[in-house]
């Protein structure tokens, strides 16, 4: 239900940066969308088109949906980060050990989610850092960055699997406000912040110049490296957020948790719209990358297929979607 | 065949009327280019001239939109890149476009590889690779030695031997002593001759006059995309005919002139001995509200890097810039840009603009807090001030969305100034303002940038164009060599004397090399 009120939003947004192509770009989403829907309904019914199902399509989306937002940014402002699943993974581990988890037995439960955001951040600003000052290439500065942070995050955790016992913890983010469940609250207020952020601040159209013309960027006075380091230090925040969101779903801190979540994250904006190259980016076209992945994900658990199957279906969308993607570029020039 | 004698042999190549027109900008507009057999043809122009886009034509890595290419007396269309190197034509890159991870064999036979069933024959090549560098008088270079690990010289040479491996009868170099020391250059003219007396043709591109003198048979000069001088001998033509030919000494009215007094109060920018090594030293100059100084002076001369340090983009290695009193972080753009300077790069679409963005937004890059409270946008306040710049420097089309990449050459530059006129800079910055801007637009630039000084911006202008210095500036400094060789009121010196300056400097400048030699 949220997912179809959301396309409402498109005609206002289409326009930006990518022109009247926008809306054509945007509808192709929506006609995939509505596609798979049509697809579940066929195949599942009333088991798909039920508003349980829905709220589980978001459930799922939810996580993988806030690093994705924060994946937008950086491969607008011309960059990649394929550490978002390492940093996942050690937010949530740093939020869980018995140290934290008696402080916040002392000063509650908040200690915890900010803790993951801080160690979310901090691994974007060595990112950015790393990128921006170091002049390493983004591809190789957070590949290390993977490496690294999921190691850390095993000999923290000693390999083990961390409970989360604060009851305050998951009472809140197990909440269903209105019925509907906090994580997925979570997502729709990250969306809403990222698409304001990049569509509506100063913030967002540097972002923009820095990936569509560096030197441009840099000629008309913007301070590029330091914009990038914010760029990669908000995706950090973003995958701390979501460690939060994964530990309330979990009930755990784990060094697994998150694995391979920086291709369905750079998968998720690619098929949005984002161009890989940078300059152009939409958070609304990300939204629906996110959701298409995790409708499939769901009409084919539904309809008792293999998750290998899932994969195959995927890297099609994928490559469909890219090529579409060049079609548009093409005919632009 | 070895006959470089005067007597005319027919033409092997013969390009006629052609051009090449890319989005929003025709890059050759009738270009006649006719070379013979066994010649070394020089290519001259200025920076955006053309050579480039007429190389890539040759080349095959163009197709042209209009004129005739004859081949040995056929007509012959260079598709693709893989139908110029049948036909004959090898071009060696000013960027050699070499692989550094693969042998110098494995370069040289790149494409066309000696090969049985897919199955390289690495022996074959290797000794068809050394007689190919032995022919070239460097039987030094190993043929399995890798490229990666060669000077430019040697690359230079790996490229050379590539063209001969194709039997080319044309060949084509960028630029090729641009990366060369004095002994290294010596070397590929010997190279250069020796193609020439086996009977091979070479197209050679250059912005070093001297070397022209010494290695060229015929020139042809272009300027704007046009042939404006061809079958010149290239030992005989003077330079400064060359340079007016280059430039284009065409004195006209389209300089609108000051029409009121300078003020007597302080300088608005003050650079004071700025220098950086093996660039440029000692440059001083003030500039009042509503001055223009204009830095003049031939293509490397220094000039580019001058401005570009005053903006910040270099850094310093000595001197200082002060703006309004207020001395500027050394090698810092965001310092620049906030003490009031502006800048309109040379490249306008690398440095200046974002190509596939709207117009609006182009013009409101510099000036984006300004529209902001907590950095929130305001888009509708953003977007009307944007256009009213738009309008007041006539873009056309009058459309604040239009995607920049679609507009013309003048109509760009149109946003750059736009972009600082939004900012209402204090100081601005001008790098070669009417380059790829046809004759039209140019009189709309010059008349807007007459306007911005009678506002009471001071403003520093670079050109290659001499009359377009000296039609817009109250002052001009010669610059030769990355020094200040004149500096003195524009109404009191003409193109010519400009010329002699620089000239002067140069022939100095050749004797102490003559002489340390």
């Amino acid at each position: 239900m949220s997912a179809t009120d959301t396309s409402t939003t498109l005609p206002s947004t289409a326009g930006r940066g990518g022109g009247s192509l926008g809306v054509a770009r945007n509808l192709g989403l929506v006609i995939a969308l509505v596609l798979l829907c049509v697809v579940g309904i066929i195949t599942s019914g009333d088991r798909f088109a039920s508003t349980d199902n829905m709220l589980t399509i978001l459930r799922l989306a939810a996580v993988i949906g806030v690093v994705s937002i924060g994946m937008t940014f950086v491969i607008t402002g011309g960059g990649i980060d394929l550490s978002v699943g390492a940093i996942v993974a050690l937010s949530s581990v740093w939020a869980t050990t018995t140290g934290t988890q008696s402080m916040a037995d002392d000063f509650g439960w908040i200690v915890m989610v900010f803790s993951a955001v801080i160690v979310g951040t901090a691994c974007g600003v060595v990112n950015g850092v790393l990128i921006a000052y170091g002049k390493i290439v983004p591809f190789i500065a957070t590949l290390a960055m993977l490496a690294s942070a999921r190691g850390l995050a095993e000999i923290i955790a000693d390999r083990k699997t961390q409970i989360i016992t604060d009851q305050g913890f998951t009472d809140f983010f197990g909440a269903e406000p209105l019925g509907i469940p906090m994580i997925v609250i979570i997502f729709a207020l990250v969306t809403l912040v990222g698409w304001f952020l990049l569509n509506r601040t100063t913030f967002g159209r540097r972002t923009f110049a820095v990936g569509g013309n560096p030197e441009a960027a840099r000629l008309a006075g913007i301070k590029v490296q330091r914009h990038t380091v914010y760029l990669y230090a908000l995706l950090g925040t973003t995958c701390g957020i979501a460690a939060v969101m994964l530990m309330s779903r979990t009930t755990t801190g784990s060094s697994t948790h998150g694995l391979g979540y920086e291709l369905d994250a750079i998968a998720a904006v690619v098929i949005g719209g984002t161009l890989l190259s940078g300059g152009r980016g939409t958070v609304i076209g990300t939204l629906f990358g996110v959701i298409i992945f995790t409708t499939l994900t769901n009409v084919f658990t539904l309809n008792n297929l293999s998750t290998s199957a899932q994969a195959v279906a995927k890297g099609v969308i994928i490559v469909v979607a890219v090529l579409l993607q060049q079609r548009i570029a093409d005919r632009k020039t | 065949m070895t006959s470089i004698t005067a007597m005319p042999t027919p033409p092997l190549l013969e390009m006629r009327g052609i051009v090449k027109e890319f989005p929003g900008v025709r890059a050759l507009d009738g270009v006649d280019l006719v070379v013979r057999p066994g010649e070394v043809h020089c290519l001259l122009g200025q920076n955006g001239a053309g050579k480039s886009t007429l190389i890539k034509v040759l080349s095959g890595a163009h197709a042209v939109d209009d004129g005739s290419i004859l081949w040995n007396g056929e007509p012959i269309s260079f598709a693709d890149p893989q139908a110029a190197l049948a036909a004959g034509v090898a071009t060696i890159y000013q960027e050699l476009d070499l692989i550094d991870g693969l042998s110098v064999a494995d370069n040289i036979f790149l494409g066309h590889e000696k090969a049985r069933g897919g199955i390289t024959r690495d022996a074959d090549m290797n000794r068809s690779a050394r007689e190919l560098l032995k022919t070239l008088g460097h039987p030094e270079i190993r043929p399995t030695r890798e490229v990666g690990s060669l000077s430019s010289a040697g690359k230079q040479i790996v490229s050379m031997a590539r063209a001969l491996s194709r039997r080319a009868q044309i060949i084509v170099m960028d630029e090729p002593s641009a990366v060369l020391d004095p002994d290294e250059v010596d070397g590929l003219f010997r190279v250069i001759g020796d193609l020439r007396s086996s009977g091979a043709a070479i197209i050679y591109i250059s912005h070093r006059l001297e070397e022209i003198r010494r290695i060229g048979d015929r020139l042809t000069v272009l300027k704007d995309g046009k042939t404006v001088a061809s079958d010149l001998p290239a030992r005989d033509t003077s330079t400064a005919d060359l340079i007016k030919l280059m430039t284009g000494a065409t004195v006209s009215s389209i300089f609108p002139r000051r029409t009121t007094g300078l003020p007597e109060v302080r300088p608005l920018l003050s650079v004071a001995a700025i220098g950086r090594d093996q660039e440029f030293d000692d440059v001083s100059f003030d500039v009042r509200p509503g001055e223009i100084i204009g830095l003049a002076g031939l293509v490397g001369a220094g000039r580019s890097e001058i401005i570009e340090t005053i903006f910040g983009a270099r850094k310093a290695a000595r001197g200082t810039v002060t703006v309004d009193g207020k001395r500027l972080r050394n090698g810092s753009v965001d310092s620049a840009v906030e003490s009031g300077l502006g800048l309109c790069p040379e490249e306008r679409k690398s440095q200046g603009l974002i190509l596939d963005d709207a117009v609006y937004r182009n013009i409101s890059l510099a000036s984006l807090d300004r529209y902001a409270r907590y950095g929130i946008s305001s888009e509708g306040s953003e977007r009307r001030a944007a256009h009213a710049a738009a309008r007041s420097v006539d873009v056309r089309p009058d459309d604040p969305d239009r995607i920049i990449r679609t507009l013309s050459g003048g109509n760009q530059q149109k946003v750059v100034l736009a972009r600082w006129l939004l900012r209402s800079c204090k100081v601005l910055l001008l790098d070669e303002p009417t380059r790829g801007v046809d004759v039209g637009a140019r009189a709309e630039i010059y008349a807007l940038i007459r306007e911005l000084a009678d506002s009471g911006v001071a403003l520093v202008i670079v050109s290659s164009d001499i009359d377009e210095v000296l039609g817009l500036s109250d002052r001009v400094l010669v610059i030769a060599d990355g020094r200040v060789v004149h500096d003195g009121p524009s109404d009191g010196i003409d193109a010519s004397g400009v010329l002699d300056r620089i000239l002067a400097e140069h022939d100095t400048t050749t004797d102490q090399k003559g002489d340390a030699a």
